[in-house]
């Protein structure tokens, strides 16, 4: 893995890096079972890739809300069908804004941090301390944060849906004087739980797994110096964010 | 090449043949090396000759292309990964940058080994972990944070680290690298007195001679993918080889050139016109 | 360890917050908020085209929610559609010559089945049928009976609820 884009095949270069995020995936998963005696490790990760960035999530949830409410109640007012707004903000949420902007931003928050954290644990040696140890960093450094971003994700999507819906209510409802009433009962008449909630749920899910899988990747296998982790951590948003919305396509395209 | 015998009691680590090559590189070239139990054994070298990737190859790190190594009669390459992990509890690393894990506080970094491979009582963690810190004369900086440590006491935090099951055998990766004296005496001085008390093995690797002269009871000179010279510090020191008469007595010029290789410099300059 | 301490906190709650988000989501704003039903009692009705209706459809009276469609079935003999509503046990006072129609929500939006009261003293009991009911209309039928100009709408039965064309919506 060098630090800077090597010459040579580009599609070779971009199989080689697939290949070998595949085989990284591999072995943290036979990794899990011995990572779970690493509970707490864990439970801490969930805390730092998860609630550390509730912050960026409430805020951006509130203003895709509001965002979202004032530009489709003027769209459907041009069809007398402002009623629906609820609906299609509920909908357009739950199926991809919510999964997708959560997983960009989290890539943005919390996959940088794990990039640059492992790509430093390289660096200082950390990680041949703890094989020294007789401490597999898979299992107590990789899996924990992996587990954690397919927990933590579909929570903050849920927390991230959430606020987007009370932003466009605010706008649609408190602001350009929709009915309370007709907002809710036309979401609640047209969103389904399992197809549109659970699915943005499994897709979050999904997404959470891709960030974590290559914030990671990139991170343990920096090279261990400055510039290699600078790297790595530019490497971890651009390929992540790809990842996350081509897969998306394929999920969508496949599941729905 | 000889074979490794189990019943050598004097060896605790026998290297038989190792030849290694990193991408184009050959670092190993045929080496044969004994660690005799008890003592502190010096590898040295000038930087690049792969001191720390023989290292590697000890801890199982890094397998070899070619030959053998016995750590207390078990064959590294017959070890699976179990094998080698219970092997590793056994040997304490000392990493030239300390390694300490940065969420940890000093007292933590010291339990860590502790705590991952039993589930001991806190009680009995502090009874371990004190004395070890104790020893480093660190008891006081427990609860400091390494981010709060200067090199020489983090260095000797990760000495304590290092103690804290009791290994066998202790391995020091360039432990003298930017100490001021004052540290640098303290890291001698823990050096002895750890391998005289705990009864431990020790490998030193360094290239700071007037240092290595005060601990090794002996040193290997790593040259060239070969060991160039081996025996007791004085003995080296007074060798007559190309390689002990650069190194130790320290000349800019010999086997190790001055001159990174280079077009001939008339030419580089201009002066002399080269035949296409 | 303290800070490890407070890291699990930290954990608990952001879980606690994530779970109530989510819980939200799914009971509030999805057609689970419409589940809120305790004891209801059944009522059949038959249509000769139920259109696009769906299970779980709401049942209205006056825009108002009172229960939701609990099945659709073809009767082979009749060749009708046979739909079951399930009605809120505390909507119990339904004259039984009230009518049901297949209406749809907005113009494009999803279709629901609505109750027009009729006059009768007797009430509905648990199991009765809607004698008088009015199919979905059907756009194409629509359109195709506007071109053509005129004739009986077809395939309704002569309903309370007299003129189908302007379907009520919900929109306040």
């Amino acid at each position: 893995m060098s630090d800077k884009p090597a010459r040579g095949s580009l599609i070779g270069d971009g199989l080689a890096q697939i290949g070998a995020l595949g085989l990284f995936l591999l072995q943290i998963l036979a990794a899990v079972p011995r990572s779970l005696r690493y509970f707490t490790e864990t439970v801490r990760q969930i805390f730092f890739v998860g609630a550390m960035s509730l912050v960026i999530i409430v805020t951006c949830g509130l203003f895709i809300g509001l965002v979202l409410g004032l530009q489709l109640y003027d769209v459907l007012s041009r069809f007398g069908s402002t009623a629906s707004v609820g609906t299609v903000v509920a909908i357009a949420l739950y199926r991809e804004l919510g999964p997708v902007v959560t997983a960009l931003l989290f890539a943005g928050r919390a996959g940088t941090s794990i990039t640059a954290e492992i790509g430093l644990m390289r660096a200082t040696d950390q990680l041949a301390a703890m094989e020294m140890m007789a401490v597999d960093p898979l299992a107590y450094v990789v899996a924990p944060r992996f587990l954690a971003g397919i927990i933590a994700m579909p929570l903050l999507a849920s927390v991230f849906n959430a606020m987007a819906i009370l932003g466009s209510h605010m706008v649609a409802v408190s602001w350009l004087g929709l009915d309370n009433g007709t907002f809710w009962s036309n979401m609640t008449g047209a969103v389904d739980v399992w197809t549109d909630v659970m699915n943005g749920v499994w897709k979050s899910a999904v997404f959470g797994a891709i960030v974590t899988l290559v914030a990671t990747f990139q991170g343990y296998s920096t090279a261990p110096t400055s510039e290699g982790v600078a790297y790595a951590t530019t490497r971890t948003v651009v390929y992540s964010s790809i990842l996350t919305l081509a897969i998306d396509f394929l999920m969508t395209a496949f599941l729905m | 090449m000889s074979e490794v015998s189990t019943s050598s009691p004097d060896a605790l680590v026998r290297i038989r043949g190792l030849r290694t090559r990193l991408g184009a590189k050959v670092i190993f070239d045929g080496v044969d090396l004994d660690i005799p139990r008890g003592r502190v054994t010096a590898v040295m070298g000038p930087s690049g000759t792969g001191k720390t990737t023989l290292l590697r190859h000890i801890t199982g790190q890094l397998v070899p292309d070619a030959g053998e190594i016995a750590v207390d009669g078990h064959d590294l390459a017959r070890l699976d990964r179990n094998g080698l992990f219970e092997l590793r509890e056994r040997i304490g690393y000392l990493f030239q940058n300390s390694a300490l894990l940065t969420d940890f506080s000093v007292f933590e970094n010291v339990a860590f080994p502790l705590r991952q491979h039993a589930r001991l009582p806190e009680e009995l963690i502090r009874n371990i972990v004190l004395p070890k810190l104790q020893a480093v004369g660190l008891r006081g900086a427990a609860d400091l944070m390494p981010a709060e440590l200067s090199g020489g006491m983090a260095r000797r935090v990760a000495l304590a680290r290092a103690i804290v099951r009791d290994p066998m055998l202790l391995i020091y990766d360039e432990p003298f690298v930017g100490l001021d004296p004052i540290a640098l005496n303290q890291v001698l001085k823990l050096i002895r007195v750890l391998n005289h008390t705990l009864g431990l093995t020790s490998i030193v690797v360094a290239h700071e001679l007037s240092a290595v002269r005060r601990v090794a009871d002996h040193i290997y000179l790593l040259a060239d993918g070969r060991i160039a010279a081996h025996g007791m510090p004085d003995e080296l020191v007074r060798g007559d080889t190309d390689w002990t008469r650069q190194f130790f007595g320290g000349e800019a010029d010999g086997p190790v050139p001055f001159h990174y290789p280079a077009r001939d410099y008339a030419v580089d300059l201009g002066f002399v016109q080269v035949k296409a | 360890m303290t800070q490890r301490r407070s890291h699990q906190i930290g954990t608990g709650l952001f879980i606690l917050l994530g779970f109530a988000a989510l819980a939200y989501l799914a009971t509030q704003t999805t057609s689970l908020a419409n589940y809120r039903q305790g004891p209801t009692y059944a009522l059949k009705a038959r249509f000769t085209n139920v259109g696009q209706l769906k299970l779980r459809a709401p049942v209205k009276i006056a825009g108002v929610r009172i229960g939701s469609v609990s099945g659709i079935q073809l009767e082979p003999d009749r060749l009708e559609a046979l739909v079951t509503l399930a009605i809120d046990n505390s909507y119990n006072q339904l004259p039984d010559d009230s009518a049901a129609a297949v209406f749809t929500s907005g113009l494009l939006g999803d279709q629901y089945v609505a109750l027009k009261p009729g006059g009768s003293p007797e009430m509905f009991k648990d199991g009765d049928e809607i004698i008088l009911t009015q199919s979905s209309m059907q756009l194409e039928e629509l359109i195709g009976k506007y071109l053509v100009g005129g004739g009986d709408a077809p395939g309704s039965k002569p309903a309370a609820a007299a003129k189908p064309a302007t379907p009520e919506s919900e929109t306040h």
